[in-house]
């Protein structure tokens, strides 16, 4: 049997390996010299595997290994999303990693960052529970090392602890939904689980199990206790990484898996789904607008943006999905620009990340202040930048379905982010500040960075193509 | 290219101009061009548009143009225009214009205010062109968003405050006419965004009507300042700097009545029809309301947010007469309250530069102190208070006309007690004309203070002229008005 066909399907995953081992090789053989040209040789390699993976090779999905490994089109587009946000972060992570107590570990995080980017393309393209708990968990782990990279700082070394040991326990409820599952259908694999699928009551009490293993990745309330905490702690890089990127990867592997293996309970994940929804929105803003910490600020504004993106998961049609990985897409532009522009800061005034420290931060840097509020902008769902129309997808699609109250919620909070999001607007623009953040220029990369974002909050909404390309390959219940 | 993307384009252009503007002078050289290069082809578009209705063109919407832009949910970016539309786009232009030259002396960050302006007016002018739902909430909410900047950056008094009262609760007011956008479009079964081909289908069932029409109607009424969701109206006016005032009591409220009439009345009419009693009393409120609040005020720019709640009101009062006379009174009202309280705001800012105070406890004699100005403002509160010649009178006149056309109690009662802030319009207006204007002068610093310059000059006299031509010749304006008002109101009532 000829097997080097199968291989052609995992053509992302293999590139990945290669990129990884490519950063691990450069990082041992590289003397003092090579290494200042590490992170270029490195922005360069990810950019040549963006280019080569960006469109997808196959128009349709195939399971290969016996139906372990599934490839989709849509999924194929959603790595390379997650593919083009980990090229970001690396760029914005050049400024920090510069820093003499960080630059000798900088291979490491190219690695650990890789790794957790290729446990989240195994998760996506998963056929079985046992290999999306292996990309979870391959996902999971390295990032714990990520958020306590700045292991000398208390503040990441105790959020990464408390990272690992929430991570682990929702991982082992996980494990035991999924065993209840096995117990009740007789295997595990997505496809022939599907007649075994009964909304019994001890499937409905695993599939509660599970959908905590995932709601933790995601940071939906009630399981999002680690993330104000994690947010704040972790160097703000990651901190980027873990709210985008991983959540992203995360959200779409829940749709997937919903509309795949829980079609015949889907009136009881739409249940849970509209509780949670209703609670990681609402309790998420509430919390956000008493924050003083721009991170943490984020974080919580990140939870209430996750309930957005299950908007369009508890639709399970294929323009749901469209629409999720559209606007996960046009959320990573916005909130790397974000994050981008924190850590400029950060790196750039001795870790100033409060609110207050924003003040009058137009008078001084006004490309940063401008690329930040319309980064907010964005994230609230202000026409002409993208996020409006990822926003008025996702409740189209949630409408559709009949969930009429719940986009209502959901709208008269996107008013109660507005006011959050306007009060740092408010702090840049229009505060006075005796002792503003100096005016820096910040190096090519994060310039660059910023750009792409920029780009994106721009583009992504007003060019239709995007949105239709995506929506050639969705699929639904 | 279709004539009317270029009114959003320009603007956009200009923003552009602006960016890369060095000084003063090129900032002002691009608005200049900018702002006449609109209102020279808002003047272009009326006479075509009355042109090709002289050809014997009877489509409802003329110059329309359309293209696919988000397939899957039947988006389109589609213009076209009628009658009232075009009369709007030609008022937005004329306070584009003045706009500027009010804001001539502007110091602090100049190049940004007038950059968020501009975006303002993309807002503005895509919203009247527009006739696809989608591309129609999109501009309107590019038009609200700027004001947060501009009342925040460069407004006076509790700046902080009013901007974030007023954005907060037009966005919320947003947020009402999404869902409603949303209910419209699966309601009359997803085919179309079209606004005209929407009403042809005429498929919505009655019971999400019922739901989904005050909806819309109280969301676009925020904006409209319907009581009681009109408070941040006199906030944020008298926060807002002079050319902010303007644009905004000028034009931006007038896209609430625009959208009341255009959406939730055209497109869900049994419903409109149905529980048009509610907001008749709503509208007969703040028309009495506005016009007595007015008249407690000291403040000159709160005296003028509450006369423009009145009028605004009388708007919405007007469209749900449901009867073309009293609809095609709501869109000359809607021209006239937009070019003189835009008069009114420019002036006020010209005062209020001059003396650094908008209390009218402490102004008096002015008349003698700056004779242009006073007269100006003269001239301005007798067009509020409907003077006939001046373009308030005509609008109120076939206003009260239509209303009391309908011939039961409840209508002619409302229209009964709305007339009566024609009266106490005069009462506040001729009290405060009387106090600061007449009189001696209490201040001696007053005393050196000098008249109007060129820029303020040009910005009145162009508002002037157009309050008194709207004044004197109204046949033409009405005429084309309600023309396109007819086949929007026979739908409604059919």
């Amino acid at each position: 049997m000829d097997f080097s066909g199968i291989f052609t399907y995992l053509y992302t995953e293999i590139a990945l390996v290669g990129v990884t081992v490519a950063a691990l090789l450069y990082d041992l053989i590289a003397g003092k010299q090579g290494r200042r040209y590490f992170h270029g040789f490195l922005c360069t390699l990810m950019l040549l595997f963006i280019a080569g993976t960006v469109i997808p090779y196959h128009k349709e999905t195939v399971e290969v290994f016996g139906g372990m490994y599934v490839y989709s089109p849509v999924g194929s587009i959603v790595k390379s999303i997650l593919a083009i946000g980990t090229l970001i972060v690396f760029l914005q992570s050049e400024s920090w990693l510069r820093r003499e107590d960080t630059e000798f570990k900088r291979g490491e995080f190219y690695v650990l960052t890789l790794s957790t980017l290729l446990g989240m393309d195994f998760m996506i393209s998963s056929g079985h529970f046992m290999m999306f708990f292996i990309g979870l968990e391959l996902a999971s782990v390295p990032m714990a090392c990520l958020v306590a990279f700045d292991k000398y700082r208390h503040n990441s070394a105790e959020a990464g602890a408390k990272y690992i040991l929430s991570a682990l326990f929702a991982s082992g409820l996980m494990l035991y939904g999924i065993s209840f599952f096995y117990g009740t259908a007789g295997t595990l694999y997505f496809d022939d689980i599907v007649p075994g699928i009964d909304g019994s009551a001890l499937q409905i009490m695993a599939f509660v199990f599970f959908f905590t293993g995932l709601g933790f990745k995601i940071s939906l309330v009630p399981f999002h206790l680690w993330t104000a905490d994690t947010y704040e702690g972790a160097p703000t890089t990651v901190t980027s990484y873990l709210s985008v990127v991983s959540k992203a990867a995360a959200a779409f592997t829940l749709m997937v898996i919903l509309v795949k293996v829980f079609g015949p309970m889907a009136e009881y994940w739409q249940t849970l789904l509209y509780i949670v929804i209703v609670l990681s929105i609402t309790i998420a803003n509430l919390f956000a607008i008493r924050q003083k910490n721009l991170k943490r600020f984020l974080a919580f504004s990140s939870i209430s943006q996750a309930g957005y993106i299950m908007l369009a998961v508890i639709s399970g049609t294929p323009y749901g999905m469209t629409s999720l990985v559209f606007y996960v897409l046009v959320y990573m532009a916005a909130n790397l620009a974000a994050f981008g522009v924190i850590s400029a800061v950060e790196q750039n005034s001795d870790g100033k990340t409060g609110m207050d420290d924003y003040n009058g931060l137009y008078k001084t840097n006004p490309k940063l202040a401008v690329i930040m509020t319309l980064a907010l902008f964005s994230l609230a769902g202000i026409p002409p930048f993208a996020g409006f129309f990822s926003k008025f997808f996702i409740f189209a699609a949630a409408f559709e379905q009949g969930f009429h109250v719940l986009v209502f919620i959901a709208l008269i909070n996107t008013v109660i982010s507005l006011y959050y999001y306007l009060l740092v607007v408010k702090a840049m623009f229009i505060n006075k500040n005796d002792t503003p953040v100096a005016t820096f220029r910040s190096d090519w990369s994060t310039r660059l960075s910023l750009l792409l974002c920029l780009a994106g909050i721009i583009v992504l909404g007003l060019a239709s193509c995007i949105f239709d390309g995506i929506n050639l390959y969705a699929f639904g219940m | 290219m279709n004539i009317l993307s270029l009114f959003p384009a320009i603007p956009l252009l200009m923003m552009l101009g602006l960016w890369i503007s060095r000084n003063t002078k090129q900032i002002h050289a691009v608005m200049v061009t900018g702002a006449s290069l609109l209102l020279g082809l808002a003047i272009a578009l009326v006479c075509i548009y009355l042109g090709m209705r002289a050809d014997g063109q009877t489509a409802e919407m003329l110059l329309t143009d359309s293209f696919m832009w988000y397939r899957p949910l039947n988006i389109e970016y589609a213009v076209g225009v009628d009658g009232i539309s075009v009369a709007m786009i030609l008022l937005s232009a004329i306070i584009v214009f003045t706009g500027t030259f009010a804001s001539w002396k502007m110091d602090t960050n100049v190049k940004e205010f007038f950059m968020w302006f501009c975006l303002l007016s993309v807002g503005v002018f895509g919203f009247f062109i527009s006739v696809d739902l989608f591309t129609m909430f999109m501009f309107y909410e590019v038009a609200l968003i700027p004001m947060y900047l501009l009342i925040g950056v460069w407004g006076t008094g509790k700046k902080e405050y009013s901007a974030m009262k007023l954005t907060l609760m037009l966005m919320g007011g947003s947020a009402l006419i999404l869902i409603g956008i949303l209910g419209i479009y699966f309601g009359s079964g997803a085919t179309t965004m079209n606004i005209t081909d929407i009403a042809q289908m005429h498929n919505i069932p009655l019971d999400m009507q019922r739901i989904w029409f005050p909806i819309i109607f109280i969301g676009f009424g925020v904006l409209g300042a319907l009581f009681p969701f009109h408070t941040w109206s006199p906030d944020g006016h008298a926060s807002a700097p002079t050319a902010v005032s303007m644009l905004h009591a000028g034009v931006l409220m007038k896209l609430g009545g625009y959208g009341c009439f255009r959406i939730a009345m055209y497109l869900l009419p049994e419903a409109a029809q149905e529980l048009s009693w509610i907001f008749i009393i709503l509208t007969t409120i703040s028309v009495v309301y506005g016009a007595f609040s007015a008249c407690v005020q000291t403040d000159l720019k709160y005296i003028n947010a509450y006369s423009s709640v009145s009028h605004c009101g009388l708007v919405l009062f007007a469209i749900l007469m449901m009867n073309s006379t009293a609809a095609t009174g709501a869109i000359l009202q809607m021209l006239s309250h937009g070019l003189m309280t835009a008069l009114f705001f420019a002036l006020i800012g010209m005062i209020y530069g001059r003396t650094h105070t908008r209390d009218i406890r402490e102004l008096s004699g002015l008349m003698k102190i700056m004779p242009f100005l006073s007269v100006c403002y003269v001239i301005a509160g007798l067009a509020n208070l409907g003077l006939p010649g001046l373009s308030g009178f005509v609008a109120e006149m076939t206003i009260f006309n239509g209303a009391f056309m309908d011939n039961d109690v409840f209508h002619r009662v409302v229209t009964v007690i709305a007339c009566t802030s024609i009266v106490i319009t005069a009462v506040y207006i001729l009290r405060l004309i009387g106090k600061i204007l007449y009189g001696t002068c209490t201040d001696p610093a007053h005393l050196k203070l000098t008249d109007a310059t060129w820029d303020e000059r040009l910005s009145v006299i162009v508002l002037i002229v157009a309050i008194a031509g709207l004044g004197l010749f109204p046949l033409w304006m009405s005429d084309m008005i309600s023309e396109s008002v007819l086949p929007v109101i026979s739908h409604i009532l059919n």
